[in-house]
């Protein structure tokens, strides 16, 4: 469809860019007059929305699971209302192999393909948290997941827990979800452990449990007690018992420390984020409309909460040295947040790259956190969509900005990441839970993220990182007074270039320390030129046949200045250059409607989705 | 505070000084608290030269091989050259005699008129208030259209409040654009007029053009002004000028809106939604958005729309301030050095008369609410630092500079904010008995703690984001006691390192480059010889 105009959401002036809209089978494309390519992934798309008719056409808005919110205006109604319906169509995709990553090809060969796959291996990362030891074992319980469907395979338990308590214990549990290790603390010899909530509804009890709670505490020969953290709120757990649910009675297990941590359920995050959604959205928002829309949103209250949660377990295992089980209701959400944050903060492995990456496979994908319903990647229940992982990976970026040399991995990873987990052009991330996984094939049939991450990690790393900033294994102690937390612009208006700092320091200095890297790079080889040359200059006759060999001191020397060769530091230009500052971008001038100078248009959109699709 | 500490170099031998009619002398070259000592040290006919720091006026620094020569202008129009022998001997001496420099008369009014005159003629420097005796308090000069002389000046001073008459702030070199300052105009219930005002604000306008008042106060209270003697400019009597209002708060409520910042931000105990409620409750944010956006508005009536601004309040002393002082920073790149931006606050602040003395006289911990409180430079400086916060390249100094500015301003062992206006510093003497805070900070040693890294100079108008999604809780100020800011200090300083290591490495490179390329043509020449 041509003489489209795509608005910018936040400008006051109706400046506009107009261009060519085109429909893939995976994507929308957008191509402005100066030939700038706009892309969203189907799979972005979260809702379309037909706006009323106007003088200038049809506008479509389109708002993406990344946050990016376009707003097209198309000329005729009828074209609109095609993209409009192809666009429902092509957004909700009703069978998993109908989702991008079944077409995605990244011209891999086969055994790429494999490797990418064996690139994280949860064994061997079990091997290097210190497990099977004198206390835990691998246990091949579930190994046809014939006790719990949403498990994977391997599950470590304490040795002392038999098959039969196992068992039992799973059928107490909700979803079958038993108690099993997340993470081993080889220092302190204590355990994250994680399930569901047991079926204990007002009075019932299971001996099987019990013993596996006492196997877990038994398991940890430095401390008698354990530390049971429900992630709930009490009413929440309360109200559980009624259908049969519930949480551990203090009276029927011994030892243990229950705790309420009262973080809240999917449900009342969606709309969370959805009020947050809408007040960041508003055109020309005032400071208290936004601070007041920011505090009824709780979207910052539930990320402390996520928070204040992680940071309880980390200082149970690291001051107290006692292991911790945490569960929520299925023990899928909650549970994986808590117990992901937590090995975080006390393990300073996660927070290199590939540890991060290992961190995610481990307690989100392999124990079942429900991607696929989660970031509806299939038509689905809308109720069952829930910003969990977002939550997780802004509770992450909290952390970066308190800590900004404790991270290997910067915003622009945490960014990444979430693209993908939406996008489904992966395998990783499709499905909800590792049975579903194998059924699919996703292995033979899908690849990987990580390896095409690792490939570009230059990316990704922090410039500033410092491997010895804490020595291994001990806690990261986080401030989690209010004030610490602050509104991910990155996150949430990612695409919204005029909001963006003109200037990028972060950028600025990642592109430094790239330079730097090669600037030592250069240093050795001409080091190693003047040394050949000193060598040489004995030998006169040698030179000649020498210099052919080297054309490069030719070049430079028919240049009057020595800079020829020098890299002239285009990256650094780029970032400098302030483009696109433009009063009309920032709404000063509401009160002087006859300012109605055309600006430049100038609103850019090259960052962001395609960058991994093309 | 004395000089003396600042002296590297105290002495240097076997000078060479060259004087204009004078046979060149060899001597000994003395640096002292006070003087600049040179003596021929001549067992016969020994000749000296005594020179008070104070009546140089410019410096220059030469170098022919390890030769270096120091060419001084002195205020009394001498020219001397002086050459010293060592590379490290003359930078020291040099950099010692210009540290030397007083601060007091570092940022001269005269000095901003010969920048702009060398640009247009629309404009001169008048004395009519040399005395003070026109407006208590402005400086005794003051920049205005040549067309105005100064007997309409002093009647346009009886239509201002407190006598500010319209000066000359900015001048924008890239379109010939003015901003000028005033107060709000006497015109009272009955509509007063003075045609010299009209005449002397019309100056400043090309034919045909149309220029903007920004009026600092909303249309009610400029209205209300009226019966007690204030009021704006008509349109019938001010046809070419279009009046804007854009309201900054004043006063009382930026007072208390800092209180009840400084309290949210102390309580450490406050959950989440009782935080956001306070810090949104306090409005310091919506007054910072309010100022940059006026500030920004005033910057683009100038930069885009090609005209030329009238910025007042009532008393002109505050909000006008920070919105002239602000519009410079975002038009003008000498703004964003660090002397420039001293200059800045000397000149849109200092010297227009912003009562310091009485606005910084307690701070948010204060019991006794006198009315004359209110953070409104502290503002000023927050605004900057958003600014900053946006475009980290494009300013020579640092956040420190901001909070060491701030830290002065409400208490200082330094005589600069001592004062209301420049009348009050006059009579106290304070240039002769105290040191001025710009003869310490211009020091290189203690000016490097200021600088910014990554600055590189940016020619640009900068215009920054004011949506409340960009603006941040300035929390180098006010959660600086409250936090661990260790990590924080540290990754700070790990970035100062990245980008030292990569001029060092740049430099090394270069040097290497050149080595090899000589040995090039070194080899080229053997080569050639046989």
């Amino acid at each position: 469809v041509e003489q489209v105009k795509l608005l910018d959401r936040f400008s006051t002036s109706n400046k506009s860019l107009t261009g060519t809209l085109y429909l893939t089978a995976t994507h929308l494309l957008f191509i402005d007059s100066s030939q700038r390519e706009t892309w969203i992934l189907h799979h972005h798309i979260a809702a379309v929305e037909k706006l009323p008719l106007t003088t200038s056409g049809c506008p479509l808005v389109i708002q993406c699971k990344n946050f990016r919110i376009v707003h097209f205006v198309v000329p005729r109604e009828r074209d609109c209302h095609d993209i409009y319906n192809s666009l429902l169509q092509l957004s909700r995709t009703a069978k998993y192999e109908e989702l991008y990553a079944f077409s995605y090809n990244p011209k891999q060969n086969e055994s790429e393909q494999v490797k990418g796959w064996q690139l994280i291996d949860l064994a061997e990362e079990y091997k290097r948290m210190g497990v099977p030891n004198d206390y835990w074992q691998l246990s091949d319980a579930n190994r046809d997941y014939k006790i719990c469907e949403t498990y994977p395979r391997e599950l470590y338990v304490p040795r002392t827990a038999s098959k039969p308590i196992i068992v039992g214990s799973s059928k107490f549990r909700s979803k079958g979800r038993f108690p099993v290790l997340s993470y081993y603390h080889k220092n302190k010899e204590a355990a994250i452990c994680r399930c569901s909530q047991p079926l204990s509804g007002f009075s019932a009890r299971c001996l099987e449990d019990e013993h596996m709670l006492q196997a877990i505490s038994k398991a940890n020969p430095s401390n008698r007690y354990m530390y049971v953290m429900d992630t709930r709120p009490k009413l929440n757990a309360m109200a559980n018992r009624a259908a049969g649910k519930g949480y551990e009675n203090e009276d029927n297990y011994s030892n243990i420390r229950f705790q309420f941590v009262g973080i809240e359920n999917i449900h009342v995050m969606r709309s969370s984020l959805q009020k947050l959604l809408e007040v960041s959205g508003t055109r020309g928002l005032s400071v208290n409309d936004f601070l007041s829309g920011l505090e009824n949103s709780g979207w910052l209250r539930h990320i402390k909460s996520v928070l204040d949660a992680a940071v309880f377990l980390a200082k149970a295992i690291a001051v107290e040295s006692a292991s911790v089980l945490v569960h929520c209701s299925d023990g899928w959400d909650r549970t994986s947040q808590v117990c992901s944050l937590g090995a975080l903060l006390l393990d300073s492995y996660y927070r290199t790259i590939k540890g991060f990456m290992v961190l995610i496979e481990k307690d989100w994908i392999s124990f079942g956190h429900k991607f696929s319903d989660r970031c509806c990647q299939l038509d689905g229940d809308p109720k069952e969509i829930s910003p969990v992982f977002t939550q997780f990976l802004e509770s992450v970026w909290n952390l970066t900005e308190q800590f900004p040399q404790a991270f290997e991995y910067n915003e622009a990873f945490l960014l990444q990441i979430h693209e993908h987990v939406h996008s489904c052009q992966f395998g990783n991330f499709l499905g909800n839970c590792q049975k579903e996984r194998e059924e699919l094939k996703l292995k033979e049939k899908t690849y990987s993220l990580w390896p095409f991450l690792l490939a570009e990690q230059k990316k990704y790393q922090n410039p500033l990182y410092n491997p010895d900033f804490s020595p291994e294994l001990t806690l990261l102690e986080p401030n989690t007074v209010s004030f610490n937390f602050k509104f991910w612009r990155n996150m949430y208006h990612q695409f919204d270039r005029s909001m963006h700092p003109r200037q990028s320091m972060f950028n600025l200095i990642m592109n430094t320390s790239e330079q730097n890297k090669q600037l030592e790079e250069d240093i050795k080889e001409l080091e190693a030129k003047i040394k050949q040359r000193n060598g040489r200059s004995d030998v006169v006759l040698v030179k000649e046949q020498e210099r052919t060999a080297h054309p490069a001191p030719v070049a430079l020397k028919s240049s009057p200045c020595f800079q020829k060769e020098q890299p002239p530091m285009p990256v650094n230009d780029a970032v400098r250059a302030i483009e696109g500052s433009n009063t009309a971008d920032n709404r000063y001038s509401e009160l002087v409607s006859e300012f109605s100078k055309a600006e430049p248009a100038v609103v850019s959109l090259e960052y962001g989705v395609a960058r991994m699709t093309c | 505070m004395e000089f003396a500490e600042l002296i590297k170099t105290p002495r240097a031998d076997k000078v060479v000084l060259h004087r204009p009619f004078h046979l060149a002398v060899e001597g000994t070259l003395c640096l002292t608290g006070h003087h600049l000592i040179f003596s021929s040290r001549r067992q016969d006919n020994a000749e000296e030269l005594w020179l008070l720091h104070s009546n140089i006026d410019s410096i220059e620094k030469r170098f022919v091989g390890s030769l270096g020569t120091i060419v001084i202008r002195c205020k009394d129009l001498r020219i001397i050259q002086l050459d010293i022998p060592g590379m490290e001997e003359c930078l020291n001496i040099a950099s010692s005699i210009e540290v030397l420099e007083d601060g007091w008369s570092s940022f001269l009014l005269e000095q901003e008129f010969e920048l702009l005159s060398s640009v247009t003629n629309e404009w001169r420097l008048s004395c009519v208030n040399k005395e003070f005796s026109v407006c208590p308090s402005y400086p005794p000069l003051a920049i205005v259209p040549k067309s105005i002389d100064d007997e309409a000046l002093r009647k346009v001073a009886l239509f201002r409040h407190g006598g500010r008459f319209p000066v000359l702030s900015y001048y924008h070199k890239k379109n010939g654009m003015a901003m000028m300052r005033s107060s709000q105009p006497l015109t009272g219930t009955n509509g007063r007029r003075c045609k010299e005002d009209e005449k002397l604000i019309n100056a400043t306008l090309r034919s045909g053009r149309r220029g903007f008042v920004i009026d600092t106060r909303p249309l009610t209270v400029a209205q209300q002004a009226r019966a007690k003697g204030g009021g704006f400019e008509q349109e019938v009597h001010y046809p070419q000028w279009r009046r804007i209002h854009k309201y900054i708060e004043r006063f009382n409520i930026l007072q208390e809106s800092f209180i009840k910042l400084v309290e949210a931000c102390n309580d450490q105990s406050h959950n989440m939604d009782r935080w956001l409620s306070k810090l949104e409750a306090s409005n310091w944010l919506t007054h910072i958005k309010e100022l940059l956006t006026a500030a920004c508005l005033a910057a683009q009536c100038i930069d885009r729309e090609g005209a030329s601004v009238l910025v007042h309040g009532s008393e002109g002393t505050d909000s006008t301030l920070q919105v002239t002082s602000l519009a410079q920073i975002i038009l003008d790149p000498r703004c964003r050095t660090i002397r420039g931006f001293e200059a800045l606050v000397v000149r849109e602040w200092l010297q227009a008369g912003h009562p310091f003395q009485q606005r910084c006289a307690q701070s948010a911990y204060s019991n006794s609410k006198q009315k004359w409180e209110a953070p409104v430079f502290l503002i000023f400086l927050e605004c900057v630092w958003q600014i900053h916060r946006q475009f980290p390249c494009s300013f020579e100094f640092n956040e420190h500079f901001l909070i060491l500015l701030l830290e002065h301003a409400y208490a200082s062992q330094f005589g600069t904010f001592l004062g209301n206006n420049e009348s009050e510093r006059a009579k106290l003497k304070l240039p002769q008995k105290t040191m001025s805070l710009w003869s310490w900070v211009n020091r290189p040693e203690e000016l490097s703690r200021f600088q910014n890294p990554l600055y590189e100079a940016n020619s640009l108008v900068i215009w920054p984001s004011v949506a409340p999604q960009s603006l941040q809780l300035w929390e180098g100020v006010f959660l600086r006691w409250n936090r661990p800011s260790k990590f924080l200090e540290e990754a700070e300083e790990e970035r100062i390192n990245i980008i030292k290591y990569n001029k060092e490495l740049q430099a090394k490179v270069n040097a290497l480059r050149r080595q090899l390329a000589e040995m090039e043509t070194d080899g080229e020449m053997q080569e050639a010889g046989p």
